[in-house]
């Protein structure tokens, strides 16, 4: 096995956890101890693989690089013209990034499974390589088979370790999920029906990664239309499907997600017209929003959410906040704006105002929570809002005279509250399940002076919660902020409503502090059973901690690796817009417009 | 011509005929063995599960196109017995699927019991002759066989469904199916004697150049002869009541959950994959047939007199001389006469094909038998299976490459089926030997005792719902990609119903691997002990299931190539 070669080394990242659990099938009864050690290992070898591409294997993530890296394809149906096409770049890097690691930590969390010790181990490494795969992947069809993977391990994961209402809370997450993937299967379809890669100039096929530009030992790049003759000479598959479909003049249609992006950018094979005088890629914009606000959870499509986290184990919890929320953030940046970008200009302020209202709503209902677990649950719904509103932020328009500053920093600023969050929550959901280890309920009422008990967790935890807070230092701070400032330019009363927000946060984050922490004495059940953390316990904490102190003083860290994509992706989007959204229209449309709050034309 | 030389050209055709007619005949011989072996005496000493083996692992060899499946694309189309049959790529694939099923299914009748030394000829016999009417249904290119071969296939089905002796419950279903079938049977030779009434053919290409000669955009404009309409839609409702029968689609299902709950689940393995499979093939035939004249038909071959005596020979069933006789070589080229032909029986399919799915699903809810749930499922596949049907007929006028494809979508759904349904019901029959119970609430807690039957039974669930990356989806994605090439407000509108009723049938389908795999095992029963061979088998099915769904470049390949052939 050659690990130079991407494919491989990208192949091993994603299907490591698939090879690991088909030999556990193998290990023999009474061997719990050693599948959790061997599970653990592979969590580890994955992890240690995504860190391998910072600059120590051969397979390195070049920092400062926009363009999607490593980019590799097989046919894999080319009856459908289905393809294994994987590549990495800024904005899936820190996602995998971040699952390797939640993933390990999580694993690190199930010490305490008991029950079918083997199943649980199976499942939950099927799970990463659903969720690894969802990042990586390139093709539509691959995204959505990956997207699929997940969800019955998930099932499984919270039917059968979870807490008492297990049952509903699985099947109503399954169901949820589903109904937003049939609702994405028809997007797909309809896009890919009316795609066409032979209307792509040769420029857009580099930008999409089918043809490659080599570079000559001057340092100078072969031009694109070299390339793409070079590559239509060539015998590969998709050259010959190509140079077929021109002769006989018939479309190509692709389920490559980043040559769908270059045609929605830079064709109008997604503008035709279809129900109720929309076009086609509103509908699809529509369908696929739906599918991944779903999942990330935007009001009002989040109720599966609160019910999955109190039944699921605390390690599953902490991978459905950590992890699976993100993807929904993901598929957006990723798949809705880029390709169908009519469709996001248009429904800009409708996205926006999904994220605010799932702001708002999420933390009165966190404020309103007795169970410990439901509030933590609702405050991810409120912080995802976040990610929404900053996806969401169309600020390059012809009234700011296309300047794509603020929208970028929106963007940024919503893929670091990803990680950022992905970090907090995870560690916030452990910090609960810790406490419920040991006293067996999570009523909020019950709790109150764990500080004298159990003083390094609670230390621990009140760092946690402050970063969920979004207190200057800490993590949760730096995406807070971005995308709140940068919605300013979008809509001065969305802003106004979301800095609000934060004083809801710090109402909800405080008041729980003071009700399980702070106070004279814990007066619930079990006071005999608040022991100290473990020393498994610290490990799983304690980085969760580190992390969350280390993102907030020097975001750097994270913003180096996705910025440059990140601007990419909304550098392109305003070019469209200056192609495609005239200044008289726009004018006329923020005029018109009522949704549309008062713009400063200046900057 | 002279009758010599309609005799000489008859035995010609006969001895060309029967090279392409070998699987079919050697079902027959071993049937003929199977029979024999009951009286003579020294044959009664092998087990018939052998000789049926043989016999059915020989047919499907010589069901393979010359020089193997690499070859399908040479296949092309052969009218043979005088174009009462047709040999296509369709006919090869569907023969390949049903006698690959017959193989199975031999020897799950043997592993669990069902046919024992006894009683052995008697069962494969019933099966053989069952799976021969069907291979018939899946060539059949005249009104005459395929009414010849929807009884072939019925009647020994109907006694399967009742062949367990001293079963009040099996004697019942086999009744209901026998009455239902009857019922159904007369409607549809009524309804094909309407529509070879009126236009003097039986042979499905003609009977399309001759609606395509009847010009109905132009009677549908000028409003005159409305009644010669009115006859060929309810000419059309009846055959479609036979073949929604024999699919079990809505509203004509009434049997199918009541056979399947009174007959053993192996049987219904057979009803549910063998004869569906041929229903459909048949519904291609009769569907995409009437809607589409062929174009070397009107040109040259088959030669004339073969159109001829077939539709002869079905004028001799009518008393009626042909009303509107219009010669074949009158009619255009052009295709668009049937475009109202071919709205109207894609509507008609498409709304049978929306009811049939969500009704299945719905009803499967509240099933507690397992059988009863998965004839119920049944029911909803079928639904799924005739939407690209209805795409096919729909593309048949502007793009037969797209039309091909469709049918293409609908062999690979069928060849993913027949593992899926095969396994369920191989499951139920082994459990049911294990444990003398088929209700669902028995099946709980499976995974503790007999864990790969449970983690098989779990993945052909989920298969059937069509979750990735298991190859219920890959079928499912096939279908919905025929509706969304076929585009249109009918065919968006199925693949929305369609969308939606697979997130209708996770509900279902997950209770029973809820059941299986989280709920705690009842006090009521005993261990479940399965054996080795059993476990084997299921696995042996189920594998498919998981590779197809990985990779099913194979399939997929073989199936566009079929689908490519069939309307060149």
């Amino acid at each position: 096995m050659n690990l130079s070669n991407p494919a491989v080394y990208l192949s091993l990242v994603v299907f490591l956890p698939v090879l690991g659990s088909l030999i556990l099938a193998f290990f023999p009864r009474g061997s719990e101890e050693a599948q959790k050690y061997f599970t653990l290992t592979v969590t580890v070898l994955v992890f240690l693989l995504t860190l391998g591409m910072f600059g120590f294997s051969d397979v390195q993530f070049e920092v400062g690089q926009a363009d999607m890296q490593h980019l590799f394809a097989y046919e894999w149906i080319p009856t459908f013209g289905i393809q294994y096409l994987m590549g990495i770049d800024g904005i899936s890097f820190p996602l995998v990034v971040l699952t390797a690691f939640i993933s390990l930590l999580a694993m690190g969390a199930s010490w305490n499974i008991q029950k079918h010790v083997k199943a649980y181990c199976i499942l939950f490494l099927l799970l990463e390589t659903g969720m690894l795969g969802v990042f990586l992947a390139l093709d539509f069809f691959l995204f959505y088979v990956f997207w699929e993977v997940m969800l019955l391990p998930m099932y499984f994961l919270i039917g059968v370790w979870g807490g008492p209402r297990r049952e509903y809370a699985a099947i109503k997450f399954f169901l949820y999920t589903l109904l937003g993937s049939v609702l994405m299967l028809i997007a797909i379809l309809m896009l890919y029906f009316n795609s066409d890669l032979t209307k792509l100039q040769p420029e857009h096929l580099a930008a999409a990664g089918i043809i490659t530009q080599q570079v000559n030992d001057e340092g100078e790049k072969e031009s694109e239309q070299d390339a793409f003759s070079r590559w239509s000479t060539s015998d590969d598959l998709l050259a010959a499907r190509y140079k077929e479909a021109r002769a006989a003049g018939l479309p190509l249609p692709t389920f490559n997600i980043l040559a769908m992006q270059q045609i929605g950018q830079h064709t109008d094979q997604f503008n035709g017209k279809m129900w109720l005088d929309k076009s086609l890629q509103w509908w699809a914009f529509v369908l696929l929003f739906i599918g991944f606000a779903i999942k990330v959870p935007s009001v009002p499509l989040h109720t599966w959410l609160p019910d999955a986290h109190v039944e699921a184990p605390t390690p599953i919890s902490m991978i459905l906040a950590g992890v699976l929320l993100k993807m929904g953030g993901y598929g957006i940046i990723r798949i809705c704006y880029p390709i169908c970008p009519a469709a996001g200009y248009e429904l800009a302020f409708i996205v926006c105002s999904i994220g605010v209202l799932s702001m708002v709503y999420g933390a009165f209902a966190a404020l309103a929570q007795k169970d410990f677990k439901r509030l933590v649950a609702y405050s991810s719904v409120s912080h995802m809002g976040y990610v929404v509103l900053g996806l969401g932020v169309w600020s390059a328009w012809a009234g700011t005279n296309y300047d794509p500053y603020y929208w970028q920093m929106g963007m940024n600023g919503a893929m670091f509250q990803m990680i950022a969050h992905g970090i907090s929550s995870a560690g916030m959901f452990f910090l609960v399940g810790v406490i419920y280890d040991r006293v067996h309920h999570r009523d909020l009422d019950k709790f109150g002076g764990l500080f004298a008990k159990m003083p390094v967790y609670s230390g621990i935890a009140v760092g946690i919660f402050f970063a969920g807070l979004g207190l200057p230092g800490l993590c949760g701070f730096i995406g807070e902020v971005l995308v709140v400032l940068s919605s300013w330019k979008y809509s001065q009363a969305l802003a106004v409503i979301s800095a609000f927000v934060v004083i809801l946060t710090a109402g909800y984050i405080l008041w729980t502090i003071q009700r399980v922490y702070l106070g004279p004495e814990y007066k619930g059940p079990h006071p005999e059973a608040l022991t100290p953390m473990t020393g498994r316990e610290m490990s799983i904490a304690i980085p969760l901690l580190v992390f969350a102190i280390w993102f907030g003083v020097y975001p750097r860290s994270v913003l180096d690796y996705m910025a440059p994509s990140v601007n990419q992706t909304v550098d392109q989007l305003t070019e469209w817009t200056k192609e495609n959204v005239p200044a008289e229209d726009a004018r006329a449309v923020a005029l018109a417009g009522p949704l549309r709050g008062p713009d400063s034309g200046d900057r | 011509m002279t009758l010599d030389a309609i005799i000489n050209h008859l035995m010609s055709d006969t001895v060309d005929s029967l090279a392409l007619f070998r699987p079919e005949l050697v079902l027959c011989a071993t049937m003929v063995v199977l029979l024999l072996a009951k009286i003579i005496p020294l044959l009664d000493r092998i087990d018939p599960f052998l000789l049926a083996l043989v016999g059915s692992i020989a047919a499907l060899v010589t069901a393979f196109p010359e020089g193997g499946l690499a070859e399908m694309a040479a296949v092309g189309r052969t009218e043979i017995f005088t174009g009462m049959l047709v040999y296509d790529s369709l006919t090869v694939s569907l023969r390949l699927i049903l006698l690959v099923f017959a193989v199975l299914f031999v020897v799950l009748a043997k592993l669990t019991g069902l046919a024992d030394r006894q009683d052995g000829q008697d069962f494969f016999t019933l099966v053989l002759g069952a799976t021969l009417g069907m291979c018939l249904m899946a060539s059949a290119n005249h009104l005459m066989t395929v009414f010849l071969a929807v009884e072939m296939a019925s009647v020994p089905s109907y006694v399967l469904a009742g062949i367990v002796k001293g079963r009040r419950r099996a004697g019942e279903a086999a009744l209901k199916y026998a009455v239902y079938g009857a019922g159904a049977a007369g409607v549809m030779l009524y309804g094909i004697s309407l529509l070879v009434g009126v236009l003097g053919t039986a042979h499905l290409p003609t009977v399309a150049t001759r609606l395509a000669a009847l010009d109905i955009p132009a009677m549908l404009a000028d409003g005159g002869q409305m009644g010669t309409l009115m006859v060929l839609s309810l000419a059309a409702l009846m055959i479609m009541v036979g073949l929604a029968f024999k699919l079990s689609a809505v509203p004509f299902h009434f049997w199918c959950p009541d056979v399947f709950e009174g007959a053993t689940a192996e049987v219904d393995a057979f009803l549910s994959v063998a004869s569906k499979a041929a229903a459909l093939a048949l519904l291609v035939r009769v569907a995409v047939g009437v809607s589409s004249p062929l174009a070397e038909n009107v040109a040259s071959a088959p030669p004339p007199h073969s159109v001829q005596l077939a539709s002869h020979v079905s004028a001799d069933g009518n008393v009626g001389v042909p009303t509107i006789g219009v010669a074949a070589e009158a009619i255009a080229e052009s295709t668009d006469p049937l475009s109202p032909v071919r709205t109207f029986i894609a509507t008609l399919l498409g709304v049978v094909a929306a009811v049939t799915c969500t009704f299945g699903n719905l009803a499967a809810y509240g099933q507690t038998n397992i059988k009863r749930m998965l004839a119920y499922s049944t029911i909803a596949h079928a639904g799924y299976m005739i939407m690209p049907v209805a795409a096919a007929v729909l593309l048949m006028g502007t793009n037969r490459v797209a039309a091909g494809e469709a049918i293409s979508a609908l062999l690979i759904y069928a060849a993913i089926y027949l593992f899926m349904n095969l396994g369920a019901f191989a499951i139920v029959a082994f459990l049911r030997n294990a444990m003398q119970s088929e209700t669902i609430d028995d099946y709980a807690g499976l995974i503790r005792t007999a864990p790969i039957t449970a983690v098989s039974m779990t993945l052909i669930l989920v298969s059937l719902i069509g979750l990735p990356p298991l190859a219920g989806f890959i079928g499912k994605f096939a279908i919905f990609m025929s509706l969304v090439d076929a585009g249109g407000a009918l065919m968006i509108t199925l693949l929305v119903i369609a969308s939606i009723n697979t997130a209708i049938s996770l509900v279902y389908y997950l209770r029973v691997a809820k059941q299986i795999c989280i709920d705690p095992e009842p006090d009521s029963r005993g261990p479940v002990e399965l054996g080795i061979l059993p476990s084997a088998y299921v696995f042996a099915v189920t594998i498919p299931v998981v590779l197809l769904g990985i990779y099913p470049t194979w399939l997929t390949n073989i199936a566009q190539v079929a689908g490519e052939q069939l309307f060149k």
